[in-house]
């Protein structure tokens, strides 16, 4: 019997191990360093937090992975030998394998900053950084003053975990405005107002020049590279991104790049060697797609799609239109389609905010054949299937503002705002665009 | 703010600590003409007794219920096994002991509560009111700004199986004891309700107006808290204002209204099987005698339980009752949505959920069969079974241990839906109807869950809805009551309770959207 050894237990490799078991009988086996059972990594702040506890973050319990004869193994992978297909554990244990999947994910980004190693500075990544934070952050009696540098959607996570336990904090975010190299200046101005409005020390532009120590090794304060300024604190959290986590690969023989190096079927340069998820990069990236996403959606997309090769019908990896979700403290936050910080040339953009200042909509659309190119919308919810079909029919702009009703996916009895939103179109765009009332038999055709 | 709470928390706790204490406080002392009116009212034909009881408790003082009651149903229970041995049936009093305790207890009270019931209404309810308000209202602060904040949740002893949270469990449970099998021992609290029950119905309050008046208290209380938590959220609010509107009005104020107009106690919105003494002879007997407006009801009920109920489950999903109109949901949904997050998410407890819950509805139907076919053919037995028996096995076992005791005293344990999930037969006929001709169902959101676990965490019904989100599945459950909170804890906006068309209301994929179109269709076809 075959033997598929993924490698990481994260979304991508589990996918993929519960697709292979559907489809085959082959031996597998996952193997993790970080926890004896797969969790939903999105969902380690809620622990912090009190919303969960741990267990909860677990997806399956704990007699599905005898019942589906997935074995798990905990244990950390030191090297792979792909010439003669094994595995090497810390502690000596050779591990052979048939076909080798890396989903190994990624690692919280350094970039040299002195004193990034010291105690009580973390990522906020792995279950071991929520035992660190609970370690040192407890409470704000012991934290009196947490500094996150990095102004991305873990840097606001971490933010907000912190805000839970009313504990003061200080963001560093390099750019001028907060996550402005994804989001369009309007919706990170937004988000700006959210953060400050929490409480949060919002410093932008910011960037860290040192971390300090006490005398005992662990966090002082830190010093700002524009200011010079010190701002003393007990917790530093690391959030610049991360990186594809392929160190223990390198003389491996499989190429690598920022990632492993992978083609469209997923595929290394080795055979039987795979890689999928965040630490996968295409050799050529896909479409307008980044080559590295580190993505949930993705991750468990390519372990839908390099199932079916494992299981001998060689498919390559196409993910359809490109879609994401956050939430930033209050503010919920879909995309679905592009929408570049930057308009680009071929490009026209319209933006809807409402009064409150806490929800808007931004479509952007091809400004000469007025096909829709993408939808960013906070504090409203959408519906997936609207958009996805709306993407691959080529729809126009003002076809996605008729039918906008069709879209909405807010709970029953939240208050409305598309009438709103087309008045608006029309009036900056001399359109008389009227609203269709939200039909049943369109969003259920949809749906089929 | 903080210490606005803490004042209220104080408040609360005198409060508690009054009501808890008169169970020991007042004296009771019967009086001749109150006995022989009492004799007379009951129709008590045994002279032992009355003989016995004018000995030893006609004209002295006894300190506390205790002491009075147990003098009480020692008497009763010896001078009826007397009557048993000697085979004078007709002598035998059949009333329960403590029951029949409670009812000479409450005309022989005297001394300062029943004397002062405004000011002990002031120091109990008064203070527990002011008290939770004042803990409760600063939440608009504290909470931070609008949006789902259950930070701390399982961080709490209140809430996550700590010592407050068994401390409650005590207390509750405790109640119930109280309120089922030792009325008599409650007598001082129903003397502090007496003035609003005889502005309502002219009468006495009995145990169960203070239960209701204190159901509508709570519920009314722990609403604001609903309107405070859940102010972002007008599904929220709509339906905490519903359920609080169908208990006062419905099951409170309507009911005791009628009994002031001479007609039968009736709760236009209690549905049988949930009201499971409906078709009971006696139920029968009384609104036949109550002439038009009985046999109105009569057909009401009928009419309710055989149409308006799966009618409206099938455009609306059984939300429409258990979580906007029903009395034991709208408990659960303010006084037990703090302890939400403690239902059980396992498989067995769902292989146990439908084992329960449907066995309930088979023995409610079953008994009501029984009932029935005693009543319309006058047999009181059916198959060597007396139908009494059933009858007083499932008010036992059913209405007060599985409803009160399990259903509302385990909430900090076992959370606030235990007796909906798993006791429930009504719940058990909605979910029927629901899983299998209902418009009703959660819709997943395309490729968008994350598999967090917000909702499996925060559904109360134990349902593990991420296990069909993270497939990108609709949830259709026979036991989803539609609270709509895991819709509202979604941080991803995955999850919308919709009533839409019924094909494709079920959706098994393997597949999420978003991947390869070619590669779903291959795939999802299967």
């Amino acid at each position: 019997m075959e033997h598929i050894v993924i490698l990481g237990n994260g979304i991508s490799g589990v996918t993929l191990a519960r697709h292979i078991r559907k489809l085959s009988d082959k031996k597998i086996t996952i193997i993790s360093a970080e926890t004896e059972f797969f969790f939903s990594r999105t969902a380690l702040m809620y622990v912090y937090m009190g919303h969960m506890k741990f267990e909860h973050t677990q997806p399956y319990e704990k007699n599905f992975w005898n019942k589906n004869r997935i074995e798990l193994k905990k244990g950390y992978v030191t090297k792979v030998d792909s010439k003669n297909k094994y595995l090497l554990f810390k502690g000596g244990e050779v591990f052979p394998y048939d076909k080798l999947i890396l989903a190994v994910g990624s690692k919280p980004n350094k970039f040299g900053w002195p004193g990034q190693d010291l105690e009580a500075v973390m990522g906020m990544y792995h279950k071991q950084d929520l035992d660190k934070l609970e370690k040192y952050a407890p409470n704000n009696k012991v934290c009196k003053r947490a500094v996150i540098v990095g102004g991305g959607l873990i840097g606001i996570e971490l933010a907000e975990m912190l805000h839970s336990r009313h504990i003061p904090v200080t963001f560093l975010v390099r750019e001028s405005s907060f996550w402005n190299g994804v989001l369009p200046e309007d919706e990170s101005a937004m988000i700006n107002r959210e953060i400050l409005s929490n409480g949060i020390d919002l410093r932008l532009s910011s960037n860290l020049k040192e971390i300090k120590a006490d005398e005992k090794g662990k966090v002082k304060s830190v010093i700002l590279e524009e200011t010079g300024e010190e701002i003393a604190c007990d917790v530093v959290g690391l959030t610049a991104g991360v990186s594809p986590n392929i160190d223990f690969l390198k003389d491996s023989g499989i190429e690598l790049g920022r990632g492993i190096k992978v083609n469209r079927n997923l595929e290394t340069n080795i055979k039987d060697v795979y890689a999928i998820g965040d630490c996968a990069e295409q050799i050529e990236a896909i479409d307008q797609r980044r080559s590295i996403e580190a993505v949930w959606y993705t991750g468990r997309m390519m372990g839908e799609t390099l199932t079916q090769t494992i299981c001998g019908n060689r498919t390559e990896y196409k993910p359809g239109h490109w879609f994401n979700s956050a939430k930033f403290f209050d503010i919920e936050y879909q995309t679905y389609g592009w929408v570049w910080s930057q308009t680009k040339e071929n490009e026209a953009r319209f933006y809807w905010e409402h009064a409150d200042g806490m929800k808007c909509i931004h479509i952007n659309y091809d400004k000469n054949t007025r096909e829709f190119i993408g939808i960013n919308t906070f504090g409203i919810r959408m519906r997936h299937e609207f958009f996805d079909k709306v993407l691959t029919e080529k729809r126009k702009v003002e076809y996605v503002l008729e039918y906008l009703a069709d879209a909405n996916f807010d709970p029953e009895f939240y208050k409305l705002h598309e009438k709103e939103i087309v008045e608006k179109f029309n009036s900056k765009n001399n359109t008389t665009i009227l609203l269709k009332k939200k039909s049943w038999s369109r969003i259920f055709n949809l749906q089929a | 703010m903080k210490s606005i709470q803490n004042i209220g928390l104080g408040l609360f706790l005198v409060g508690l600590t009054f009501f808890i204490s008169l169970i020991f406080l007042g004296k009771y002392e019967l009086s001749p003409t109150n006995f022989d009116k009492f004799v007379a009212n009951k129709g008590i034909k045994s002279n032992l007794f009355i003989n016995e009881i004018k000995a030893n408790i006609v004209g002295q003082e006894f300190d506390g219920s205790f002491a009075f009651s147990s003098k009480v149903v020692n008497t009763l229970k010896s001078v009826n096994n007397i009557h048993k041995q000697n085979s004078e049936w007709d002598k035998v009093i059949w009333t329960k002991p403590h029951s029949f305790a409670y009812e000479i207890a409450k005309d022989s009270g005297k001394g300062i509560i029943k004397e002062n019931k405004g000011v002990f209404w002031w120091l109990t309810f008064g203070l527990g009111i002011i008290g939770a308000l004042l803990f409760i209202i600063p939440n608009v602060i504290t909470l931070g700004p609008k949006g789902i904040k259950n930070n701390g949740i399982f961080l709490s002893s209140a809430t996550n199986r700590g010592w407050i949270g068994w401390v409650v469990f005590i207390f509750l449970v405790g109640f119930y004891l109280l309120l089922y099998f030792w009325p008599d021992y409650i007598i001082n609290w129903t003397y502090i309700v007496d003035p609003i029950s005889e502005n309502l119905s002219g009468n006495l309050a009995s145990q169960w107006f203070l239960y209701g008046f204190l159901y509508c208290t709570v519920m009314t209380v722990m609403a604001i808290r609903m309107y405070i938590k859940y102010r972002h959220n007008k599904y929220q609010i709509l339906r905490t204002t519903s359920v609080l509107f169908f208990q006062i009005v419905f099951a409170f104020l309507i009911p005791e209204i009628l009994v002031r107009f001479e007609k039968p106690w009736y709760d236009f919105k209690n549905a049988f099987p949930l009201d499971y003494d409906f078709f009971f002879s006696w139920s029968l007997d009384e609104l036949i005698a109550s002439g038009g407006f009985g046999l109105f009801i009569l057909i009401w009920g009928i009419v309710l339980t055989l149409m308006i109920v799966p009618v409206m489950v099938y455009f609306f999903g059984k939300r429409w009752y258990c979580s906007w109109v029903c009395g034991c949901g709208g408990l659960a949904e303010t006084l037990g949505d703090p302890y939400r997050q403690l239902s059980n998410k396992s498989i067995k407890a769902w292989k146990l959920e439908r084992w329960l819950v449907h066995g309930v509805l088979v023995f409610a139907l079953i008994m009501t069969g029984f009932t029935l076919y005693a009543y319309f053919s006058g047999n009181q037995s059916v198959l060597g079974i007396k139908t009494q028996t059933i009858q007083d096995i499932y008010g036992f076992l059913i209405g007060a241990i599985f409803a009160g005791v399990i259903g509302t005293g385990f909430y900090p344990i076992f959370g606030n839906r235990v007796w909906c999930r798993f006791g429930c037969p009504l719940a058990a006929y909605l979910g029927i109807v629901q899983r299998f001709k209902s418009r009703f169902r959660i819709t997943t959101n395309g490729g968008q869950c994350i598999s967090c676990g917000n909702c499996s965490t925060y559904c109360e019904q134990g349902i593990d809805v991420r296990a069909y989100a993270q497939k990108g599945e609709n949830i259709v459950r026979a036991s989803c009551v539609g609270c709509g909170i895991c819709s509202a804890v979604c941080p991803r906006g995955v999850l919308k309770l919709e009533n839409g068309p019924e094909s494709g209301r079920i959706n098994p994929t393997e597949i999420l959207l978003g991947n390869d179109i070619d590669l779903m269709k291959l795939i999802n076809k299967k």
